[in-house]
């Protein structure tokens, strides 16, 4: 009889324990499911470096993870921006408006993240941009509601403007994308290459796309700068690289250094074009085992290795899943701090943290890309040559103009 | 150093040479664009696709079947065109009855078919094809370094610009095309056959911009979103020019490639923009475009 009462009395303890473990976690988790927004360039020029292997790098992210929160499913909806600011903003509103979505990820060319990201302001959600480049994302455009992740024009130049310099390449011609992230990425490098004690000898402005850069190469030729500075991305620079090989620009003793290059570029573009470019990048697949194993896992299900976008996709959304889980709500402003309390060490991001005007700070790196007899296989493309350190890379928050920041 | 208009000469002649080059380029594309709406009245929006998907046949042609440079010249413009005369005899044939706006959705809604398609195959980044051994290195012309390939693509596209306006203009067949365009009945009251014609055009019209795609290969990377883009510029061209004028294609072609070249070098910034406010002038002083005839 006793024996019955206390099995009982135990029984009823323990479900009354569970139950109530699973109403708290529940009561904090909105619609009792974690809703996470892929919003990303699925079919034009930046689907390679994002895009649908984006889409892969995130649903890894929470396969791996379990594929709930405390109980609550994680469940995931994914659009294509188009590029287009108006589709972006719009379709991430009509998420939150009508589906409830907690986090936006993706977020890749930076005209829509700045349109995103105030519609995220102005509803108090969250959003984690890994694709987008210019640093004016964490600077003037800074959100108490984002948090950018993976690089930015800042260390770009920084990185890479600054090591060509020290080589001895003291005078620069600039081909410039003739838009808001262009004109970011010249001004960074101008006052990298002059603070270096280079100058600027010219430079061209084209208009974005640009498919024949047979007419800038033939300038830049004449400009007589020993180094021609690509700041574009994409579909300009695969073009500009692939004209300057034809014009014979490097046989002629000038350099190319490009400014933002994914390794989707460089496959593209091939070793023979690219052979010991100089480049910085945020992670490369191939840099450490902790990096190769999650690779080799990701080509086995896409068939190309990661981009650092796409890494950074996965990335953030496993330290957004862990401090959901060890936070217990999705609410974003909660989340958002739990994000930043945690320092991020993982196969991605070395001595990260993500600072008060949503940069996350990380390690780069400044890489050359390999000879055709160097390399051994179709995607070894890189070499590591240093470590540019997280607290070096990025702009300094003495610097900001982010509001969030006082100064 | 001899100056024009504040920039070297070396300078000018080179932007003036590359001008030229990209002007070829256009020159053959509103061409394809010129003869098809010349002689069918079809408004052919997926020319961009089919100057791509030549450029496609050729990477594809020498990865998996090995077929070289000089053969993919001459195969791909017939397999690609043969691909349009299947469109133009099983899809624009059932509609050639209805507004000239049918033709134009049904031929866009292709390009986005093919374009689409060859993303979600290949991607975006596009990949390289090499540039024949025979056409690589480049020519000292004294005031600029023109590499060979870019010289080979003036001097074939001019050709296959003069040959088919030499073969619609001046030959018994293109006489019975032009013939066909004006008053298909009494041609086919003639026993002329019509229809196989209007195929067989729309063929040609589609050959050639698969041999401007294998033109290209070498010189950008292949990308299915390569035609898109340039489509755009070449219809601008087709309007200066005048619809339907086989000549005034081929010549508004190459002055807008020196026009926009030579922008390049003055005002970069306007490079995009230069052609369409010709466009704007020309459809504002003469709307029938520079060579066409006054509807």
């Amino acid at each position: 009889m006793t024996l019955i009462k206390k099995s009982l009395a135990a029984g009823i303890a323990v479900a009354a324990a569970s139950s109530m473990a699973a109403s708290t976690a529940h009561a904090d988790i909105s619609d009792n499911e974690v809703r996470i927004g892929y919003l990303a360039d699925m079919s034009g020029t930046y689907r390679d470096l994002a895009g649908p292997g984006g889409l892969t790098a995130l649903e890894m992210a929470i396969a791996d993870f379990g594929g709930s929160v405390n109980g609550s499913p994680i469940v995931v909806f994914s659009a294509d921006d188009r590029n287009s600011a108006d589709v972006g903003a719009n379709t991430v509103r009509e998420w939150i408006d009508q589906r409830n979505v907690d986090m936006v990820a993706g977020l890749v060319a930076s005209s829509v993240t700045i349109a995103v990201t105030k519609v995220l302001e102005e509803n108090n959600s969250l959003g984690l941009v890994s694709g987008s480049a210019a640093s004016s994302v964490t600077n003037e455009h800074c959100t108490p509601n984002h948090i950018h992740w993976v690089y930015d024009t800042y260390p770009l130049a920084n990185g890479t403007a600054k090591a060509v310099v020290e080589q001895g390449g003291d005078s620069w011609f600039l081909l410039t994308a003739d838009y808001a992230f262009g004109h970011a990425l010249e001004a960074d490098v101008t006052s990298v290459v002059e603070a270096s004690g280079g100058e600027i000898v010219g430079g061209v402005r084209h208009p974005f796309p640009t498919s024949d850069f047979s007419s800038y190469i033939l300038q830049a030729q004449g400009s007589g700068a020993k180094i021609v500075g690509l700041a574009n991305a994409g579909a300009d620079t695969v073009n500009a690289i692939t004209t300057a090989s034809q014009f014979g620009l490097t046989q002629s003793g000038q350099q190319l250094a490009g400014l933002l290059i994914f390794l989707n570029d460089v496959h593209a573009l091939g070793l023979e074009a690219t052979q010991n470019l100089l480049l910085t990048t945020g992670w490369y697949w191939d840099m450490d085992d902790q990096a190769r194993e999650w690779s080799e896992r990701y080509f086995e299900k896409v068939g190309r290795m990661p981009t650092m976008v796409q890494a950074g996709i996965y990335s953030s959304t496993m330290h957004y899943l862990k401090a959901v889980e060890a936070a217990g709500t999705d609410d974003p402003e909660i989340v958002r701090a739990q994000m930043a309390e945690e320092p991020i060490n993982d196969f991605f991001a070395r001595n990260g943290r993500i600072r008060e005007d949503g940069r996350m700070v990380h390690d780069m790196y400044l890489a050359q890309v390999k000879t055709p007899e160097e390399s051994t296989g179709e995607w070894d493309l890189y070499e590591i040559l240093s470590t540019i350190p997280a607290e070096e890379a990025y702009r300094p928050l003495s610097e900001s103009q982010c509001k969030l920041v006082q100064n | 150093m001899t100056m024009i208009f504040g920039v070297p000469m070396a300078v000018f002649m080179g932007q003036l040479t590359l001008g030229l080059v990209n002007g070829a380029f256009y020159a053959l594309l509103s061409l394809g664009l010129a003869v098809i709406f010349g002689l069918l009245k079809i408004v052919n929006f997926a020319h961009g696709a089919q100057y791509m998907l030549g450029a496609f046949a050729a990477l594809l042609g020498f990865r998996y079947l090995g077929i070289n440079y000089w053969l993919a010249l001459v195969l791909v413009p017939l397999v690609i065109g043969g691909l349009g005369m299947l469109v133009e005899r099983f899809l624009l044939r059932r509609i050639a009855h209805l507004d000239h706006l049918y033709g134009l959705l049904l031929t866009f809604g292709l390009a986005l078919i093919f374009e689409g398609t060859l993303v979600n195959l290949f991607g975006v980044s596009g990949a390289r094809y090499a540039t024949p051994e025979i056409l690589q290195g480049g020519l000292n012309l004294g005031f600029m370094f023109l590499p060979t390939y870019r010289a080979w693509v003036l001097v074939a596209a001019l050709t296959m610009c003069l040959f088919t306006w030499f073969m619609i203009e001046r030959t018994r067949l293109g006489a019975y095309l032009r013939a066909g365009t004006e008053n298909s009945q009494l041609m086919q009251a003639f026993g002329v056959n019509v229809p196989l014609m209007i195929t067989l055009t729309y063929g040609f019209g589609v050959g050639l911009a698969a041999f401007a795609g294998v033109l290209a290969a070498p010189l950008y990377p292949v990308s299915p979103t390569m035609g898109s883009s340039l489509l755009i510029v070449v219809f601008a061209v087709v309007v200066i020019g005048g619809m339907g004028s086989i000549l005034g294609a081929i010549l508004t072609g190459l002055g807008m490639g020196i026009i926009e070249g030579l922008t390049k070098v003055y005002y970069p910034e306007a490079a995009n923009t230069v052609i369409f406010l010709v466009m704007i002038l020309v459809l504002m002083l003469r709307p029938a475009g520079l060579f066409g005839k006054e509807a």
